[in-house]
């Protein structure tokens, strides 16, 4: 009998944490490293269901930050921003860790019977940094920041809905909208609407960086370095570091190896390729978590060949998804049916049979089409995502079986989003996640969205899009997002090869829930107030 | 001496010349590149009114020529104006940075250039021994990898390995002056092992050259031993090339340290000036270069000062 390493018991208990191996198989295991089972039953209870306890300094690495980010809400844009936002500030609403929806400034919220009218109670514990209270009158002024004609928020698209904004005491804050949104509680969500303290004139002071979140800034260095101590008023639950640093670490190289050496405590992207050697280090936690973020290919319907459905399903049925996701995801991703809902958000459908590689099937419509042989710019770029242009080339290969030519187009990497995107008819697009179907659905599918990608116009899908949008029943709205998924799928201009996961790491000292939220890496980017130190 | 005040005047002249012909050059190059500020600033959620109120804010509606002068007007006074992205000051952006960049050089440089000096005086005297091949292959190693890859190895060995060194060199907090050199010393190894090939090497050829020299003949003929032979006879004469490559690569240990920065997170100047790029932030961008294009003016001015004052023919013309 060997005796049991002090590493692998660290392991298993972290597994027994996450809850993917179960109390029978723990003991099992630690038997057989050598450990008694009374051993093994204390430690069962007391290391792997440890609670979360308080204490230290987390010092977190970050992928994504620029010297010239700021403070301002409306125009955040990189991690940097993002992952301070959830760390300093506080949103009316969260999602929580099992994916649902819960409370974060508001402690309840309710709608009028045709979801036009939102009411949210506020908590009355939040105050600001500055110890200030958090009251309506913020509420509302951190929202016009992105309403209104002169608003540079990149938010005021999701907010055109909001006519009103009105009062009821100090901690009452109603919402009219001129028509229905069964989903604005999720919308409270969107990174961009953060609360911000109110100024005299009604507008917010972003520029001083206090907010009612659980840490307060110390100090900032943009794209190098933020310093944050715990914030003892905060309203909500966790918050167990002392402190945390965020750094930047634009770098994979010198992220993975910060990581490897103790210097950062936790990363919030890891590179796939080398995922595999990572996780022979025992001293370092890999998480794989699907998301809702996504890689669309737009074909504009309006634009020959594409406006024959024949033509656009021959192509993605071309499209062997499971070479791309084991080639150029490296298995961390989740398959995509071409519609743009993902199982990590809610009322994913079930049961929607997969679209699999079919070049026969692809040719044949082809065929029906007129369209044998058919040749096809398809634009893409390095910048898109890690292997953008490599997967293009991929499809290339398998659509050929097809009878397909698609000559892969590099377009520059500096400004797709305003040469390439929307512009040229066939392409390839990195999606953020959106928090519920409705928001994905109007923002790049609906026929007079700005961002329409694929120019698609279906009557049906528009009109189930109005209505699941108001409807506050559950399993009816559930009912409708199936139709259009197989709308989407069957007669859309969008192939969705794959959702991505979010891939990031932790070092085995750091305890994690065991459910992680999917809005953003590093449980929905609050880890600083949910995660811990275990020794 | 009234000579070399002449040529630094003259030459000054001509730098704050060439400045200004960066500046335009640089100025339409950012003006070319594809998207603009507002673009890069909201990224792909941007739409349309967005942008347009952002471009108002941003004063980006003017023509490009007449934002072009209110910069230089600026700028002649000294005054590099404000950011376009975050309003702060470019001098308050820049200082910080600066500083840690010029810190860096320094570090590299005090270990480089002695370093340098010293192995192309043994190896000039050595030459052609085991110990000139070793040194010349192994520096010539170094300079022909790309100092990211020599970031790399380092980082293996010196972090991951032995953790003697910390993998990043993030300035954090107050740090004493030693756990400054601490932290900073990989980044520093990595640019002296960048540098030092090309110092070392001109070191030793200058010298060799000179060895076939009558007057080295007869420092030897009266019996000089061999290292008096080249520190006191050859070295002197050989010093104006190696003066001009250990300024050349001064200017580099400033100018050239993007790649390093980015290894070690080194918060220098070069970060901020691809960060200013990637957001299009003229003022900055503009900022960064100049400063880059000035140190190369001011170190290939000095090193030909340092050249007339070594040569005593040049120091006293006829």
């Amino acid at each position: 009998m060997t005796k049991p390493s002090r590493i692998n018991m660290d392991r298993l208990a972290h597994e027994a944490r996450r809850g993917s191996i179960s109390r029978r198989d723990f003991l099992n295991t630690a038997a057989a490293a050598g450990m008694t089972t009374t051993a093994a039953t204390g430690l069962w209870t007391s290391k792997a269901h440890a609670q979360p306890k308080s204490g230290g300094h987390f010092r977190w690495g970050l992928h994504d930050g620029n010297s010239a980010d700021t403070h301002d809400p409306g125009t955040y844009l990189s991690r940097q921003q993002i992952y301070l936002a959830h760390t300093h500030r506080s949103y009316l609403t969260m999602i929580n860790g099992d994916g649902s929806l819960g409370p974060d400034l508001a402690t309840a919220w309710e709608a009028s019977d045709d979801a036009s009218e939102w009411t949210f109670e506020l908590n009355p514990n939040a105050v600001f940094h500055s110890g200030r209270p958090v009251t309506a009158n913020d509420v509302i002024a951190s929202f016009n920041h992105h309403r209104g004609d002169a608003s540079t928020s990149a938010a005021k698209a999701l907010l055109t809905d909001v006519t009103d904004i009105t009062s009821d005491g100090d901690h009452t804050v109603t919402f009219t909208l001129s028509r229905g949104n069964a989903d604005l509680g999720w919308l409270m969500t969107d990174y961009h609407l953060a609360i911000c303290p109110a100024n005299e004139d009604g507008t917010i002071d972003w520029q001083s960086g206090d907010g009612s979140g659980p840490y307060k800034i110390d100090n900032v260095d943009w794209g190098v370095q933020i310093s944050l101590s715990r914030h003892d008023g905060w309203h909500g639950e966790g918050a167990y570091f002392d402190s945390v640093d965020l750094i930047v670490l634009n770098d994979p190289n010198a992220r993975q190896t910060a990581l490897v050496t103790g210097d950062v405590h936790a990363v919030s992207l890891i590179e796939l390729k080398t995922m595999a050697l990572l996780q022979r280090d025992p001293n370092i936690v890999i998480h794989n978590i699907p998301s809702a973020g996504a890689i669309t290919m737009p074909m504009h319907c309006d634009t020959a060949p594409f406006d024959n459905v024949d033509v656009r399903n021959a192509l993605k049925l071309a499209m062997n998804r499971e070479e791309i996701i084991e080639k150029i995801a490296f298995g961390a991703a989740t398959m995509g049916n071409d519609f743009h809902h993902s199982p990590a958000q809610p009322y994913w459908p079930e049961g929607i049979e997969q679209r699999t590689y079919d070049p026969d099937q692809a040719k044949s419509l082809l065929a029906k089409a007129g369209a044998e042989g058919i040749s096809i710019n398809l634009s893409t770029a390095d910048s898109l995502f890690s292997g953008a242009v490599d997967m293009a080339v991929l499809y290339q290969e398998q659509a050929r079986a097809a009878g397909i030519n698609i000559n892969v187009v590099r377009e520059p990497n500096d400004g797709y989003y305003s040469e390439v995107w929307l512009k040229k008819p066939f392409q390839m697009v990195s999606w953020g996640a959106r928090p519920t179907p409705d928001v994905m659905y109007t923002l790049a599918y609906k026929d007079d969205a700005a961002w329409n990608e694929s120019r698609w116009q279906n009557e049906r899908f528009n009109e189930l899009l109005l209505q699941a949008k108001s409807e506050l029943d559950d399993s009816l709205r559930a009912e409708m997002y199936r139709e259009m998924a197989t709308l989407a799928r069957d007669d859309g201009g969008t192939i969705i090869p794959f959702f991505n996961n979010f891939v990031y790491a932790n070092r085995a000292n750091v305890g994690t829930p065991e459910q992680m939220a999917a809005s953003w890496e590093n449980d929905g980017a609050r880890a600083a107030s949910r995660w811990w130190f275990t020794d | 001496m009234g000579d070399i005040v002449t040529l630094i005047a003259k030459r000054l002249g001509l730098g704050l010349i060439t400045l200004l012909i960066i500046s335009i050059i640089i100025f339409f190059m950012v003006e070319l590149l594809p998207g603009d500020i507002a673009q890069a600033v909201l990224g792909q959620g941007a739409t349309e009114e967005n942008l347009a109120a952002l471009r108002e804010q941003m004063g980006l509606n003017k023509p490009s020529i007449v934002r072009y002068f209110e910069w230089l007007g600026g700028a002649v006074v000294g005054d590099f104006g404000e950011s376009i992205v975050t309003g702060e000051r470019v001098s308050a952006v820049i200082s910080d940075r600066l500083v840690n960049t010029l810190f860096l050089a320094a570090y590299a440089a005090v270990i480089a250039v002695p370093f340098a000096i010293t192995l192309g005086i043994i190896v000039a005297l050595l030459r052609n021994t085991l110990f000139d091949r070793v040194a010349n292959v192994l520096t010539l190693t170094s300079i022909s990898s790309p100092e990211f890859f020599l970031g790399y190895v380092l980082i293996l060995f010196l972090a991951v390995k032995s953790s003697a060194f910390p993998a990043i060199a993030s300035l954090s907090g107050d740090l004493s002056f030693g756990e400054l050199l601490h932290r900073t010393f990989l980044p520093a190894l990595t640019l002296v092992l960048v540098v030092t090939a090309h110092m070392m090497r001109m070191t030793r050829a200058a010298i060799i050259n000179l060895l076939a020299s009558p007057y080295i003949e007869m420092a030897r003929l009266k019996g000089t031993p061999p290292w008096k032979v080249i520190v006191k006879h050859a070295l002197p004469n050989a010093w104006a090339p190696i003066i001009n490559v250990v300024a050349l690569n001064l200017a580099y240990l400033i100018t050239g340290v993007v790649l390093v920065e980015v290894v070690f997170v080194y918060p220098g100047i070069g970060q901020s000036l691809v960060d200013a790029v990637s957001k299009r932030d003229f003022p900055v961008v503009q900022a960064c270069c100049l400063i880059f294009a000035a140190t190369f003016i001011l170190l290939n001015l000095a090193a030909d000062v340092g050249a007339i004052l070594t040569n005593p023919r040049l120091r006293h013309p006829k």
